[in-house]
């Protein structure tokens, strides 16, 4: 069977990879660049735990195929934090203690950076509407909204 | 029980909130959860399933399938040893189907192959033969006359007369007249009350690497909420020795009880043992639904008296619960504890498990408690609208305290119970104003706790840090709490402190992350292993002071001689114990074993208000407070979460989640975009306001937390929508429709 | 299954043609590889047509807008011109799943789908909004209404694909809005919905209508009697009472795990009637 070749960025780094046609952006990731930090937890668009941003634009990596990627600009949660320095957000989610089992909170940190990026001043119920494709089953989302607009805060100082 | 546990004293650490040690791997991606690791050499796994609710499998053709030079190991039931001990047998049973397909998507052949397309490719060559039979999915079906057996043989000894083959448990709790008690009261109400299937949802599907060597050791890589429960099971199904399987928990995404069994491990495991390779297993979300454990639905008869000053003078309950294709104990938490809040001199459950054609059901926190609770505080509440009569006033009327004889048997000692409604009555929530298709309702939850099989290490490091080695996968911050725990005990700063959970071989054995039971029973176990290693820190200042070692004592994190006689000696420090211990007697450590008791029972109370769209039955919660005893709070921020968090997967259950089946008895909703778990948006901020009451039973007074918060919601919820809307609701989940229909049903 | 990328429509048409019944445009994704994974549909090839020039703007038309048939919803929001004419129909785009899906789905690809409940369907109907469709034999411009022929059926014939949706010039004094009805507040599938587009004269009188309802038949109904009942009336509540029940005669609804005949039935009414109020507004009506 032949692969398709793909070239492309990834958190600011070229990277190259062979894949199937049928598989997903989510699939390579996880399978052939051992970028595991966007997890599958639906496979269907439905939980957002997979979300990167492709080209700027917020994404589920399972709902993009990995032959898509070629040319792209894609970030990841692992390029969300410079070296030692955490992203305002993620400083904030452990603040705020806005994660228990944590498998959802890479998608809601690169969600709710993406939110900041077009909306730096949202409203409670922005940040809940905009991160309602983010599926959290430990917290009641209380913290995570919490979290959010504290970061939000917090970056319109700098 | 051991209730003698409990000391006052000031603390220093507990009560803070202190940064989680896994956090942030967590926050950065590296956090290694069930699916993220791989191994060389590693095969992908995947299980064909049955289309079928119930069918006898005729035959099944793995030919073509094994023919394909990427399939490495095939696997069906004829691979396992059969005649196990009955649980253990339903486990393995309830993975893969013997001889008849029991539910929609009960797994009948597994493969591991090279790739995960090749797997895929694979499974669609495997041709299975069925015979179709008749199904029951519904409780009312699978227990009318001449309903289809759905296994044989199972029916419960204690089953009384008139049940059919497929009731395989009976219970019955209560004490007190129950006719004298129906003939004090001014007002009886009878109800039968309804709830669907509910599933945790747990973000992270089940995933495992398994590795068996033809030395017959093997090693298991799980999400998991119990290593060795998964260690014994798969090592009796596997027909191993314990001690030849190594099990590792990796972190878990979320398991709210669905993860206290097994579901692909023994399968994993034995393709591994077949291929001779390493073998990756995960769940796709359809499999999730369809082939773990999701909670019992229920149907449960209500008949509670009431004097008109608002005393309940008896109540008595009867619970039919399903529980799937296999015989389930669910109903015993649920017969104790549907009364378990009321204070009764006359009160009897009696409660049935029927089978069905579902998947095995699980553990889901609080199991079978929720939807008991329910049905009493649904007609509580009817009774508290009959009368007039303020239904917080009426709780605080009739709530159970220490002394009371619980509905289940045991006697109550110190409880929070009037403590959480006092707060709620004392709360602006409760009197806040109500607009137009708006209101509010209450409703009181329980749940036992439990404390369990838990051993913990602590070790003093000779830098003068402490590892803590415990066995409990944490699944909502219990690591910070223990290090926090180990921190207070031994008087050190908690960023000396650093805990870490132990593979099934590294560390004594710990009964699973349930029963709300970690922040208790490990807790517990820390404090006393760091008091055994505060024992021999303080022998080995008394041997540098060459002063008897009863003349020492610990204080703050020092030994100092315990008074004048003792002589006159700097106090040491821990760190300076620690440098100097190669050199008084060698590393310094503490550990405790122990079968925990003395778990404090859990109470709690929560307020809901929402408004209801009349023309549509849409419900929208505007505000929602839970007020929960926490015996003592170890870490508020993680405290506060599993209330939130229990609330919300309660508001899930009570408006929107449900399994749904079709008529041919296949499960219509397995994903997450139908299976409607709450999103952000459909929230409001679920305020928290934690009492603490000590638990005799524990040093620092711990009680468990994690499970009451599910218990209050649906009546809760269920009592706003019918206040609101003027129609006692009597069915979860209320979505709209059912809403819609009741407000046109009344209007007729 | 192999992946092509062609750059111009030309190229697409031909790909598409070459393998009729086993290759299947790829825009946004957000419906075709949610079925490849769940084995609903097995395809040979699959054709991305986002890199095709042109595929991915918004251009200006007759007092009216085109947008490509790769425009992702998001990006559609973000366009303030077609935010401003057509609110109702942005609206019906951007209900379509969540953030995440946004950035890719395409009103085209919702169309194609040919779901009963698709979101942008009924407000792209009621907004009479027109399809570009090319395939072998050239070029046609198809009405959207007879797009969808059953469920997941289209008038689409083998080897064709839209290449754009043209949204026509709207007069003065006219808006739209679309509403559907889902038991939470976001990433369901609409159990029914309805879309109105409507004009209104110097009295604020309903001059002209189109009312549009999904997920209330196995495909988008227009209800020409739903216009009627608004035609020559202000949103009053005689109006819109007349506006649901012609709704409720209008809608052929199913029982399924979604909801119930009665439930769509009742609902859809309600939600015309919001709607129609809401269009009325934006048009600069009074209520």
């Amino acid at each position: 069977m032949s692969k398709i070749h793909v070239t492309t960025r990834i958190n600011g780094d070229e990277a190259e990879f062979l894949c199937d046609a049928e598989e997903t952006l989510l699939d390579v990731l996880r399978d052939h660049l051992n970028l595991t930090g966007a997890k599958e937890g639906c496979a269907s668009g439905d939980c957002g735990a997979c979300s990167v941003t492709l080209n700027g634009r917020l994404v589920c990596s399972c709902l993009v195929l990995g032959a898509e990627a070629d040319g792209a600009e894609i970030a990841t949660i692992e390029g969300m934090a410079s070296g030692e320095k955490l992203h305002v957000l993620q400083q904030k989610f452990l603040d705020h203690a806005a994660l228990q089992c944590g498998i959802c909170t890479p998608g809601i940190l690169i969600a709710a950076k993406s939110l900041l990026e077009k909306n730096p001043d949202p409203s409670e119920t922005e940040v809940r509407y905009w991160l309602a494709g983010n599926l959290c089953r430990c917290t009641g989302y209380d913290k995570i909204i919490n979290a959010v607009i504290d970061a939000a805060a917090e970056m319109r100082k700098v | 029980m051991a209730l003698d546990e409990y000391q006052k004293r000031d603390f220093k650490i507990i009560g803070t909130r202190q940064p989680r040690p896994d956090g942030i791997d967590k926050v950065t991606g590296r956090a290694l959860y069930g699916a993220d690791i791989t191994a060389p050499g590693m095969l992908y796994a995947a299980m064909l399933r049955a289309p079928h609710a119930h069918a006898n499998i005729k035959s099944i053709d793995t030919s073509r399938a094994e023919a394909m030079s990427e399939v490495k190991a095939v696997v069906t039931a004829a691979d396992f040893v059969q005649g196990l001990g009955d649980d253990t047998q339903d486990v393995i049973d309830a993975c893969i189907a013997r001889d008849k397909v029991l539910y929609d998507g009960h797994g009948v052949v597994a493969i591991a192959a090279t790739s995960r397309a090749a797997a895929r490719r694979a499974l669609k060559l495997i041709q299975v033969e069925y015979e179709v039979l008749p199904h029951a999915v519904e409780i009312d079906d699978a227990l009318a006359a001449g309903a289809p057996v759905i296994q044989a043989g199972r029916r419960g000894n204690k089953v009384p007369k008139g049940y059919n083959d497929n009731c395989t448990n009976w219970c019955e709790f209560g004490h007190g007249d129950l006719d004298a008690g129906f003939a004090k009261a001014d007002k009886i109400i009878s109800r039968s009350f309804r709830t669907a299937a509910t599933h945790q949802g747990y973000i992270e599907p089940h995933a495992c690497l398994a590795s068996m060597g033809p030395d017959g050791q093997g090693d298991l890589w799980c999400c998991t909420q119990g290593q060795y429960f998964v260690r014994t099971l798969c090592a009796e199904i596997i027909g191993m020795e314990e001690s030849r399987l190594r099990v590792t928990s990796s972190e878990i995404g979320g398991g709210f009880g669905g993860k206290t069994t097994v579901f692909i491990e023994p399968i994993a495991l034995m393709l591994s043992k077949k291929a001779g390779r390493p073998v990756k297993m995960t769940m796709s979300r359809d499999e999730v639904f369809k082939a773990t454990g999701p909670t019992v639905s229920s149907v449960t008869d209500v008949r509670i008296g009431m004097t008109r000053d608002g005393r309940i003078t008896a109540g008595e309950a009867f619970l039919r619960y399903q529980g799937g294709a296999f015989p389930c104990l669910t109903i015993f938490p649920g017969a104790q504890s549907a009364f378990a809040v009321y204070d009764l001199s006359a009160v009897r459950t009696r409660a049935v498990n029927v089978m069905t054609n579902r998947p095995r059901q699980a553990a889901y926190r609080a199991p079978g408690a929720p939807m008991a609770i329910y049905a009493v505080e649904s007609v509580v509440d009817e009774l508290c609208q009959e009368f007039g009569l303020d239904p917080l006033e009426v709780r605080l009327l009739n709530a159970a305290s220490k002394g009371t004889k619980s509905s289940y048997g045991p006697t109550f000692d110190d409880i929070g119970l009037l403590a959480t409604l006092k707060a709620a009555k004392a709360h602006p929530h409760y009197t806040a104003p109500l607009g137009p298709n708006q209101g509010r309702g209450l409703s009181c939850g329980f749940w036992f706790n439990f404390g369990g099989n838990t051993s913990v290490s602590l070790n003093v490091n000779f830098d003068g840090t402490i590892g803590v080695t415990e066995g409990n996968p944490d699944i909502g911050g219990s690591r910070v709490s223990i290090s926090m725990m180990a921190a207070e005990e031994l008087g050190v700063p908690y960023d000396k402190v650093r805990t870490i959970v132990a593979d099934t071989n590294s560390l004594g054995h710990n009964d699973v992350t349930d029963g709300s039971r970690v922040t208790f029973a490990v807790g517990l176990a820390t404090i006393k292993a760091a008091r055994a290693a505060i024992g021999e820190m303080c022998r080995r200042a008394a041997r540098v002071w060459d002063i008897d070692e009863d003349a020492v004592i610990w204080e703050d994190g020092h030994a100092k001689p315990a008074g004048p006689n003792a002589g006159s000696h700097q106090p040491m420090s821990l760190a300076e114990i620690a440098r100097q211990s190669p050199n008084t007697g060698g590393p310094i450590s503490g550990h405790h074993e122990v079968n925990a008791e003395g778990a404090g029972v859990s109470f709690g109370v929560h307020l809901c208000d929402l408004e209801v769209d009349p023309e549509t039955g849409f419900t929208t919660i505007l505000r929602y407070t839970v007020f929960q005893d926490a015996g003592r709070a170890i870490h508020p921020d993680f405290v506060e979460g599993q209330m939130q968090g229990g609330a919300a997967q309660g508001i899930g259950w009570a408006l929107n989640e449900e399994y749904i089946y079709g008529k041919d008895g296949r499960l219509q909703n397995a994903g997450f975009l139908d299976y409607r778990i709450p999103v952000a948006s459909d929230l409001p901020k679920i305020d928290t306001v934690i009492l603490e009451i000590p638990n005799p039973g524990h040093p620092y007074g711990v009680r468990g937390v994690g499970e009451t918060s599910i218990v209050p919601p649906l009546a809760a919820i269920s009592n706003a929508v019918s206040r609101t809307i003027g129609v006692r609701m009597q069915e979860l989940p209320m979505s709209p429709p059912k809403i819609l229909a009741a407000i046109k049903s009344a209007g007729n | 299954m192999q992946y092509a990328a062609p750059t111009t429509t030309e190229e697409a048409a031909r790909l598409l043609a070459s393998n009729p019944k086993a290759a299947r445009v790829l825009a946004g994704g957000t419906d075709l590889l949610v079925q490849i994974r769940a084995g609903m549909i097995a395809p040979d090839l699959l054709v991305d047509i986002k890199k095709i020039n042109g595929i991915r703007d918004i251009t200006a038309e007759g007092g009216g807008y085109r947008i490509g048939a790769a425009v992702s919803g998001a990006e559609l929001g973000e366009h303030a011109g077609v935010v401003a004419m057509w609110p109702g129909v942005v609206e019906a785009v951007e209900l379509i799943g969540s953030t995440q899906v946004q950035g890719r789905c395409t009103m085209a690809g919702n169309l194609c789908n040919a779901s009963p409940a698709a979101d942008s369907v009924p407000a792209l109907v009621a907004a009479d909004a027109v399809a570009r469709i090319v395939g072998p034999r050239g070029e046609r411009n198809v009405a959207v209404l007879d797009i969808p022929r059953g469920v997941g059926k289209t008038s689409l014939e083998a080897g064709e694909f839209i290449t754009s949706i043209y949204l026509p010039k709207r007069p003065d004094r006219a808006s739209d809005a679309y509403l559907r009805f889902i038991p939470r507040t976001e990433m369901d599938i609409a159990v029914c919905s309805a879309g109105v587009s409507l004009t209104l004269d110097s009295k604020g009188i309903i001059t002209e209508a189109r009312v549009a309802l999904g997920a209330v038949a196995p495909t988008v109904l227009l209800v020409s009697e739903a216009a009627k009942a608004l035609i020559g009336h202000k949103p009053d509540d005689a109006t819109l009472a007349a506006l649901g029940k012609a709704c409720s005669d209008a809608c052929k609804p199913i029982d399924d795990k979604r909801g119930t005949i009665e439930f769509r039935r009742d609902v859809v009414a309600v939600l015309a009637g919001r709607a129609a109020r809401i269009a009325c507004q934006r048009a600069g009506g009074s209520l």
